[in-house]
């Protein structure tokens, strides 16, 4: 092998590459743009309707209730209620969105409740409907308000506690560190993101370099000239990781970015303090990428492989599309809640670096199995190259006909 | 020099099974000659071009070209060959001066003596003009002067050409043929593939008829004249290759 033939190719490479602008795209836009929009643009969207949703007040409806005032008249003195006139038609108004919920107050109400027989208040809404669903639980909250004013009344009036009926609270708190449970949240997510990008961003050159090489007739004037193959294909097989490379770390900076603000925006919208906490830490991304980056070489080598047997562009893509899916798959696997990283699954290719890069985000490191799935990723990406080596040194592959 | 040692080289095809497709050639082109292979399409001139500038591998014999075998030396053969066919194409996001200083490059010539020979080349073809411009963004003319300055740049004593002027307009062609003269005329050893004969008779001192793969002839185009009693080089082809050719359509 000779290092500077290797980086004559590399530079070469390197330079067409930045001058196409389908690179441009696939490699630095597409990854630093996606994110942002993604993210913000799904995540933002639900915060403004499920924010208009809860700031809106619901217009509801009473049905019955004549004989008992106490309770329309607590219900009228909320303002976050919108109490309309009844209407015989209000099923209807439900389903079509005219008005949010609907309270049916039992006849002779009032009565039962002054001798002490209890009845059911129907809070009627659409299901599925976020708006119809807030507007009930505005209904509800107001009909237990009125239930708790009647209940510290009534103990009053007996002298008795309010403790009586409360003798202890209850409250839940989280003990988790904000790294595992923003890692929690997103953990699986990045690893997925990174493992598919650095695919995604591989495709795109090992096609060009291979195939695209053949169809533009520059094959056979590289194959004259006195470099080796070997040093031809690993100049080549360099430039197709660094665009892998560029894409993961672009998408992930990227990625981590927005979810940097989407937690600073969050936890300033939730007064409480109690916000989302969106925050990676810095050690387990790197951890992410290291762990990502035999991963990367295999990916590359293995792309490069497959395009290299087609003839033309349009050819390597059809092969290379279903290698989206051998990845995807695994990748997906690594997400669904109860897979979890075991002895056997530590040596399956790409599920094994998913899982741990879910574990290491939620900060769990896990050596022993962290040192396998590395050393086997290893393995195989150097099994993948030799493969490429060897591919690029068979004629009927380079000037199938 | 070449020295073509019974070069066969054989494929494999799922459908048509094994294919001979250049099978024992031998000859020699020495240096300031230039070595003429006819033949029709498909006949094996270019699977044989191929082996010298060992882009294929024979599947028997070998060649000796500047004392590397083909087989054994295959990157020290490429480093004293220069090759040229309607094949090898230009990488389209390079300006022509990144194209010929990158085969430089992997010819392993140092900085100081790439430059020079890149401004000797871009001199002597009249390329200045063009020299930053991209080879995607080339004429034709333009397109076959980057890829002769490709094939010079590491000055190699012989070189190869497969059919150079093929689907070229008259203008580029005669440059493509002075540029071989040239070549001879500078002491390479040459050798080229055609089927105009005119280009033949204007070039060639030595020349082989192959067919289906076998070198059936051979000499100077005086000697084929005189040996077929004919002038027009075009009938002394169908005159060596016709009786095979007939046989071929009667056993068929």
């Amino acid at each position: 092998m000779n290092l500077h033939a290797v980086g004559v190719v590399y530079r070469k490479e390197l330079t067409e590459w930045l001058r196409d602008r389908r690179t441009l795209i696939s490699t630095v836009l597409v990854p630093l743009l996606a994110f942002p929009l993604l993210i913000s643009g799904v995540i933002s969207l639900s915060a403004v309707l499920i924010g208009s949703a809860k700031k809106e007040v619901p217009k509801v409806m009473i049905i019955g209730g004549e004989d008992s005032p106490d309770v329309i008249a607590a219900l009228r003195a909320d303002k976050e209620l919108e109490v309309i006139p009844y209407a015989d038609d209000w099923k209807n108004q439900i389903s079509e969105k005219q008005i949010r919920a609907a309270v049916e107050i039992p006849p002779s109400f009032q009565t039962s409740l002054e001798h002490g027989t209890p009845k059911t208040v129907q809070i009627d809404y659409y299901e599925g409907e976020i708006k119809s669903g807030f507007g009930a639980e505005h209904v509800e909250k107001s009909l237990k308000a009125y239930r708790d004013d009647l209940v510290k009344k009534r103990l009053e009036a007996k002298s008795l506690p309010a403790s009586l009926i409360a003798p202890f609270d209850i409250k839940q708190e989280n003990v988790a560190p904000p790294e595992k449970v923003g890692g929690a949240s997103i953990g699986s997510f990045i690893g997925y993101m990174v493992i598919i990008l650095s695919m995604t961003g591989a495709m795109y050159p090992a096609i060009d370099l291979t195939a695209g090489e053949k169809e533009r007739g520059t094959m056979e004037t590289i194959l004259s000239s006195p470099i080796s193959r070997l040093d031809l294909v690993l100049g080549k097989f360099l430039l197709i990781f660094s665009a892998s490379l560029t894409t993961a770390i672009l998408s992930v900076t990227s990625m981590g970015l927005s979810f940097a603000y989407l937690g600073h925006s969050l936890s300033k919208a939730n007064a409480s303090g109690a916000g989302i906490q969106m925050n990676l830490g810095l050690m387990s991304v790197v951890a992410v990428f290291l762990m990502a980056l035999p991963l990367a070489v295999l990916f590359a080598a293995v792309l490069m492989t497959i395009a290299l047997f087609a003839k033309t562009y349009k050819e390597a893509q059809s092969y290379l599309t279903p290698m989206t899916f051998v990845v995807v798959i695994p990748a997906i696997a690594s997400i669904m809640p109860g897979v979890e990283l075991n002895p056997k699954l530590a040596l399956v290719p790409i599920l094994n670096t998913s899982l741990v890069c879910k574990e290491i985000i939620t900060g769990t490191y896990h050596w022993n199995s962290i040192i396998m799935i590395f050393a086997s990723t290893c393995v195989y990406a150097a099994a993948a190259i030799f493969l490429a080596v060897k591919t690029f040194q068979r004629e009927s592959v380079l000037f199938r006909s | 020099m070449i020295e073509a040692r019974g070069l066969s080289k054989r494929f494999h095809d799922k459908k048509r099974g094994e294919i001979r497709a250049v099978e024992n050639v031998s000859f020699s082109c020495k240096p300031g000659q230039i070595y003429g292979l006819l033949g029709a399409n498909g006949a094996g001139k270019t699977t044989t071009l191929r082996m010298l500038a060992t882009i294929l591998e024979p599947t028997e014999g070998t060649a000796v070209i500047c004392g590397y075998d083909v087989v054994d030396d295959p990157e020290k053969v490429r480093a004293n060959v220069g090759f040229l066919s309607t094949a090898t194409a230009l990488y389209p996001r390079l300006t022509a001066q990144e194209l010929v200083e990158y085969f430089g490059r992997l010819n392993g010539l140092d900085e100081a003596t790439l430059k020079s020979r890149v401004d000797d080349i871009f001199n002597r073809l009249d390329m200045n003009g063009f020299r930053d411009r991209r080879c995607d963004k080339l004429s034709t003319g333009m397109k076959q002067k980057t890829s002769i300055a490709r094939t010079l740049v590491h000055d190699p004593p012989v070189m190869v050409f497969d059919e150079p002027t093929t689907g070229l307009d008259v203008m580029t062609a005669r440059t493509i043929i002075g540029f071989i003269a040239d070549c001879r005329d500078r002491g390479k050893t040459v050798i080229f593939s055609t089927h105009i004969m005119s280009e033949v008779e204007r070039l060639c001192d030595h020349v082989g008829i192959i067919h289906d793969g076998k070198l059936l002839e051979e000499g100077t185009v005086p000697e084929l004249r005189t040996k077929y009693s004919e002038h027009n080089l075009e009938e002394i082809i169908v005159k060596v290759v016709g009786p095979l050719v007939n046989s071929e359509a009667i056993a068929s």
